[in-house]
This record gives C-alpha cells, structure tokens and sequence, in this order.
C-alpha cells in the first residue's frame, strides 16, 4: 500500500515537473534559457516517472530495464544539451545577455 | 489510474514541445523541442508498458532512447557542416584561412 502511494507521488511529481518544462520552454524569451529549462527537467521528469514505475514492479528484469533506461538518459541528455548548446554558440546565436524589454525598448 | 495520469502529464509535455517546434524561430529550438519529444517518448513507452501490463516492451524504449540522442547529434552535424560526409576539422582550417 506504501509502495503504491509513493509511486502515485513519483509518476505525478514527474508529470508535473514535465509539464513545467514545456511550459518553461514557452516562456523563457532566448534559446539558451529554454534550452535550460528543457534540459534540466528532461532529466529529473525521466528520474521521477521511472523510478515510481521502478517501485511498482520491484525487482524484476522489468525494473532492471528501468534503470537501465534511466541510466542512458542520464548519460545522453546533459550531451544532447551540451552539444546543441556548443552548436548554437558555434552556428552564431548570441545569448540574450540583457533584459529583453531594455533591449526592445533601446 | 495514476498510470493514465502520468500519461496525460507526458502526452501534455509533448503538445508544448511540439508548439515550441512549430513555433521555434531559430532551427536549434527546433532540434531542442525535437529532442524533449523524444525523451518524452520513451517516458510514455515506459508508462505504457506498465499500463498494458506486457513489460517487454521496455526494450523498445531502451532503443529509442539511444536513437533519439543518436539522431539529435546527427542533425547538430548538419546544421553545423552543413553535409554529412566532410569531417569537421578541415571546414575550421578553411575558416581560420580565410
């Protein structure tokens, strides 16, 4: 009974925390800042829903896969981010160093 | 039931990077939205092998979690050399020459 509520907690916290991330993804005004916010809630929306999927089928080879899965995404998704940053950077796109109203105004 | 409810959060997540995909002004908020899709992806896999109950399916969100990353690097190298074949230390010569 424990395990289901911690795992209701998990898989709703994930989904929360992935629906911050794409709204944070609308919000911020430069490609940096939502390359932020994407990228760091891919990585603990992906911990969380797992690991609360993890606690309902304990240990079995399906958890096992889980970490497994967990495991690959923790290694990609920072060198995903990293690499499209260095990408950007590269390719030219100054990062919105000052405020995007000053600069409009301005 | 918190199955479906987790589902929805994620299918939810995958609407706005969707919307951020259409509307992305430069090309790297697309590879980025692109790339949150497909990790979201295999959220939803994840969720729904535990929703149907077949656990096997787990494989498959093990193989597209390499091939997303995989494919986003891809697409990073294209945009950035603008073709696949040439490697990239000979384009930085030519543009320190220049």
């Amino acid at each position: 009974m424990v395990l289901d509520i911690l795992s209701w907690i998990f898989l709703v916290a994930g989904g929360l925390l992935g629906i911050i991330g794409g709204i944070g993804i609308h919000r911020f005004p430069d490609f940096f800042t939502r390359l932020h916010a994407a990228g760091t809630t891919d990585t603990l929306c992906a911990a969380l829903i797992l690991i609360g999927l993890g606690l309902q089928s304990g240990l079995t080879l399906a958890s096992f896969k889980l970490v497994l899965i967990f495991a690959f995404i923790l290694f990609t998704s920072p060198t995903a981010s990293h690499a499209l940053a260095n990408a950007a950077l590269h390719g030219g796109l100054e990062p919105l160093l000052d405020d995007a109203e000053e600069e409009a105004g301005s | 039931m918190m199955y479906t409810a987790a589902a929805l959060a994620i299918l939810i997540t995958m609407g706005l990077a969707l919307a951020r995909a259409l509307l992305g002004p430069t090309v790297y908020d697309r590879i980025l939205s692109v790339n949150m899709f497909g990790t979201k992806t295999v959220l939803l896999i994840a969720v729904f092998a535990f929703l149907s109950g077949q656990t096997d399916i787990l494989d498959i969100a093990l193989v597209y979690a390499l091939i997303n990353f995989i494919g986003v690097v891809a697409v990073l190298k294209l945009i950035e050399q603008g073709n696949f074949f040439t490697s990239g230390e000979k384009d930085e010569r030519e543009v320190e020459s220049e």
